[in-house]
């Protein structure tokens, strides 16, 4: 009777078991289908963060494909459009610390520069349209081409394959529209600017100056 | 009296507006020059309507509107445009902008112009079409076109005219009220016109202008009332900073606070500044633009301050010599208030359309501020703000750039009044963070906004190239189809020409005589296939696409061969055996090069059956080849042997073979170049000048190439030379 009923219990729980096994099954799989994310959301936050000149500096053919690369495990600071702004941003998205500027990639560059086609000089060849990714240079065979400056990314991909090497990277000067005012010094800063090798623990004082004495 | 609420915060600084109250309005003598930024407001520049060399009339529209927020620039007075350029502007940043300078020519002659004092008979559009011609911008400091201001969605209860003046110094709308304060209400009464006449039209002014306040009292008993025209309200309250501020005078005048990221206008309310409704009176009433206005020049660098009623574009200096500005006594100059104004870097700039006050404060008036320290947290910051804001949080987060908290504070709503600097016992330039920060926020959107764009740009562009890829592809498999079709029917044709050769015969009447059979037959298919080559060039194509196929399994496997000979070579690394590999290599190649140079000129002929003896001979080495019969294949085979050739070549180079290769490639674009350019030069062509270029900088790249090779060669050399010496060892 005992053995009976102990028996009775198992079969209870295991069948409770299954059952609730069951159920939550379902009920992921459900979720599985209806909330199914549409892409990878990682790799699109990444691309958010790039600057989409859509250089190729990095070694992908775009900013996207290089926004995949980091899912999928490359290196952070392969970017110099972005700079270590941009690096110390996906650092912190992804949680990992941040990196130097890969030299090897480029360097970034100190103003934001766009392609300037010397119009007089262009023979129409239509060969620096095909290389712009995105679509910022205008012309058709034989006639002249020119860059929309504003869509330019300065990405610089144009300027190699132009046959007549009509097209400069020109810097775009700091202008009255992007001026902005520039943050005080810190009372730390001040500090440091003024006292260059601030000692600020006494005894090191004292040694320097007596090495300042003795030298 | 309607009820006054009060604002938080505020603060009182010494007013110092007795120095510049002590006269009327002084008119200043024409300057010899004027200097008329194209951007003298907030919003898109202006664009430019006259040349060089332009004389333009008093009046007379110069630049044009661009965009909808945007205001025209007007000539200030008659006389020779001399230049359109960058110019240094009064701008905090001390930059230059684009500009239109004027030379007077001292006749200040003014262009026809006529006004109405009929205007509520116009239209609301009419007007501020009249308003946004004569290139009216708030004349309080920010410069926002006030057409823009006037034009709201939503339907407007009240109308506020700011009257307040708050800033320390600053005394040109009190003494503009105390003279012409009829011209004033006129231009009220014109703005409530426009607004649909709000139910209350208010004057807020603070208590310190008592006669300005008299003057418009007299005036407001004076005033000849149309019917329908609304009450108009002076409404007095404490004197406080900064009570000017938009939101702040809406606030003290109704009660209601403006919430964040919304305007006046979402409360029915429309605030317009005082000199603003001048400069829209002589507009409307006497059809002038907005080429004047009434600057303060004060402080104790000056022994006559004053106000002036000043023309645009008048350079600074010359206005501060009407004030008998001491250059010794100011240590800095300052555009505007004290408490929100900027140092001049220069006084070549000129009074601009904002320009409402010009501070030579000497050095004990207006000392420099000591050192800041650390913050000690007392708060006295937060008491003072009147926008209700955390100041030394915000300080925390501008000190370490962190852009989300400070958002997250509200930066957005500091009217940046300078309050909480003023306050600080540590003297921490708290406005300047804050600029500072608001400013890397905006230039971060900018730059996101272009980023989106390129993004969106460049997805577009991808699904472009995509789809005429595919296009290409479905273009493709259609000829492809086709061909297919064409020969199953040619098989099918030939097989019937099999089965019935008179048929055939019939049809050749060349052949008509009796001929045998069997090698009409070949004659037949020959002349067949030589038509379809013709006929089907699709044919061809896909006879060539399966040689490629077939020719590269076939070098693959040779090249298999070789490679175990490779491997087994490098047990045992004798150079002698390499030589032999690569000259049966070598023989592989020649032999397969002329069998089917062999192939190619039997084809010729036609006659496929003498074609794979000769052929068979030659080629006893190339195990891999397989005969084939058709001309087109072999043509293939050939120029595919060439590219694998080449390209087996280039993966076995070295880094200064390819280097090499790279300068041979640039020697030749410059051949290239250099013959497009003589033959340029012997037609004449209109290109000749974009060829010597191309000649001029390739020529400079092959240098750089040489040297680079040279480079690459003493490298090798050094790298080379010990493996070299083992080598010969073994």
């Amino acid at each position: 009777m005992d053995e009976l009923s102990s028996l009775e219990l198992l079969l209870t729980a295991v069948i409770a078991l299954v059952a609730l096994a069951t159920v939550f099954g379902v009920i992921l799989g459900y979720a599985a289908v209806s909330f199914k994310v549409e892409g990878n959301p990682l790799a699109e936050q990444i691309d958010a963060l790039l600057p989409q000149t859509q250089c190729g500096n990095c070694g992908y053919p775009g900013c996207k494909p290089y926004a995949q690369a980091i899912v999928d495990g490359e290196e952070i600071n392969k970017c110099p459009p972005g700079g270590q702004a941009t690096i110390e941003a996906l650092a912190s998205l992804l949680d990992v610390p941040a990196p130097e500027l890969d030299a090897e990639h480029g360097a970034e560059a100190e103003l934001k520069s766009v392609a300037y086609i010397r119009e007089d000089e262009c023979i129409g060849c239509t060969k620096c349209i095909q290389a712009c990714p995105v679509d910022a240079i205008l012309g058709a065979a034989k006639l002249m081409h020119t860059v929309i400056v504003d869509e330019c990314t300065g990405c610089d991909l144009c300027v190699e394959p132009c046959p007549v090497d009509c097209i400069d990277m020109l810097a775009i000067p700091p202008g009255l529209s992007d001026w902005h005012w520039q943050a005080p010094h810190s009372p730390a800063e001040r500090f440091a600017s003024v006292h260059t090798d601030a000692n600020l623990i006494a005894t090191d004082r004292g040694t320097d100056a007596t090495r300042d004495h003795a030298a | 009296m309607s009820k006054i609420w009060d604002i938080h915060g505020g603060i009182h600084p010494a007013e110092n507006k007795q120095q510049s109250l002590g006269g009327p309005i002084q008119a200043v003598p024409l300057p010899d020059v004027l200097i008329l930024p194209l951007s003298q407001h907030i919003g898109a520049p202006a664009a430019p309507l006259v040349k060089v060399g332009a004389k333009v009339l008093k009046g007379q529209m110069i630049a044009a509107a661009k965009g909808f927020v945007s205001a025209p620039v007007h000539a200030p007075s008659s006389g020779v445009v001399t230049a359109i350029e960058e110019q240094t502007v009064p701008h905090a940043s001390g930059m230059q902008a684009p500009c239109i300078v004027i030379a007077t020519d001292g006749d200040d002659s003014w262009i026809a112009h006529s006004g109405t004092t009929l205007y509520r008979e116009k239209s609301a559009e009419e007007l501020i079409a009249l308003i946004r011609e004569a290139g009216i911008t708030g004349l309080g400091g920010a410069g926002f076109p006030s057409a823009v201001k006037l034009q709201p969605r939503q339907t407007i209860n009240t109308l506020i005219i700011n009257a307040t003046e708050c800033e320390p110094y600053i005394t040109a709308d009190d003494q503009l009220m105390r003279q012409r304060a009829d011209d004033i209400l006129v231009g009220i009464d014109i703005l409530a016109h426009i607004l649909g006449d709000p139910e209350r039209v208010l004057i807020g002014i603070e208590d310190n202008k008592p006669e300005a306040q008299k003057a418009l009292a007299t005036a407001l008993q004076n005033r000849q009332v149309t019917e329908n025209a609304p009450a108009i309200e002076v409404v007095e309250f404490p004197t406080k900073y900064p009570s000017g501020g938009e939101k702040q005078l809406i606030q003290i005048l109704t009660g209601e606070e403006v919430p964040s990221g919304q305007l006046p206008a979402d409360l029915g309310i429309v605030c317009q500044n005082i000199g603003t409704t001048h400069a829209i009176y002589r507009a409307i009433c006497h059809g002038e633009p907005l080429i004047s206005r009434v600057t303060t020049v004060t402080g104790k660098a000056c022994d006559k301050p004053g106000n002036f009623e000043v023309l645009i574009g008048t350079p600074v200096e010359h206005l501060l010599t009407e004030a008998e500005f001491n250059n010794a006594l100011c240590p800095n100059l300052v555009m505007g208030g004290p408490m929100m104004g900027f140092t001049l870097a220069s006084t070549s700039v000129p009074i601009i359309k904002s320009s409402n006050c010009l501070l030579a404060t000497s050095a004990e008036e207006n000392p420099a501020p000591p050192p800041a320290q650390a913050c000690i947290r007392c708060g006295h910051c937060a008491e003072v703000c009147p926008a209700n804001l955390l100041p030394q949080q915000l300080y925390w987060h501008a000190q370490s750039k962190n852009y989300e908290r400070l958002e997250a504070h509200h930066l957005g709503d500091c009217i940046e009044c300078g309050a909480c600097s003023y306050v600080c016992p540590s003297s921490i330039p708290l406005v300047q963070y804050y600029r500072a920060a608001k400013g890397e926020i905006r230039l971060m959107a900018e730059e996101k906004r272009q980023s989106d764009r390129a993004r969106e740009r460049f997805e577009h562009h991808q699904a472009r190239v995509e789809r005429e890829e595919k296009e290409k592809a479905a273009k493709r498999e259609a000829r492809k189809l086709a061909a297919e079709a064409a020969k199953t029917k040619r098989e099918a044709e030939a097989k019937a020409a099999e089965e019935n050769p008179e048929n055939t015969t019939k049809n050749t009447p060349a052949d008509g005589e009796t001929k045998d059979t069997a090698e009409l037959d070949i004659v037949q298919a020959a002349l067949a296939r030589v038509a379809a080559n013709k006929a089907s060039p699709q044919d061809q194509r896909k006879r060539f696409e399966r040689a490629i196929e077939t020719t590269a399994a076939r070098l693959a496997k040779a090249e298999q061969g070789l490679e175990a000979l490779n491997k087994s070579s490098d047990l045992e690394p004798s150079t002698e055996y390499l030589a032999q590999i690569e000259q049966q290599r070598a023989t592989i190649e020649q032999a397969r090069l002329r069998h089917e140079e062999a192939k190619n000129k039997l084809a010729a002929l036609n006659t496929d059956q003498s074609a794979a003896e000769p052929a068979d001979g030659k080629a006893q080495a190339d195990t891999a080849t397989t005969n084939t019969d058709d001309p087109g294949l072999d043509r293939a085979a050939t120029a595919i042997a060439r590219a694998q050739k080449n390209a087996a070549e280039q993966a076995s180079m070295s880094p200064q073979q390819k280097q090499q290769k790279q300068r041979d490639a640039l020697q030749n674009r410059l051949n290239k170049a250099q013959a497009r350019l003589a033959q340029a030069e012997s037609e004449g062509s209109e290109q000749i000048e974009a060829f010597t270029n191309a000649v001029a900088t390739l020529k400079e790249k092959l240098e750089a190439a040489d040297l680079k090779l040279a480079d690459l060669d003493s490298n090798c050399a050094q790298d080379k030379n010990p493996a070299n010496t083992t080598e010969e060892n073994s």
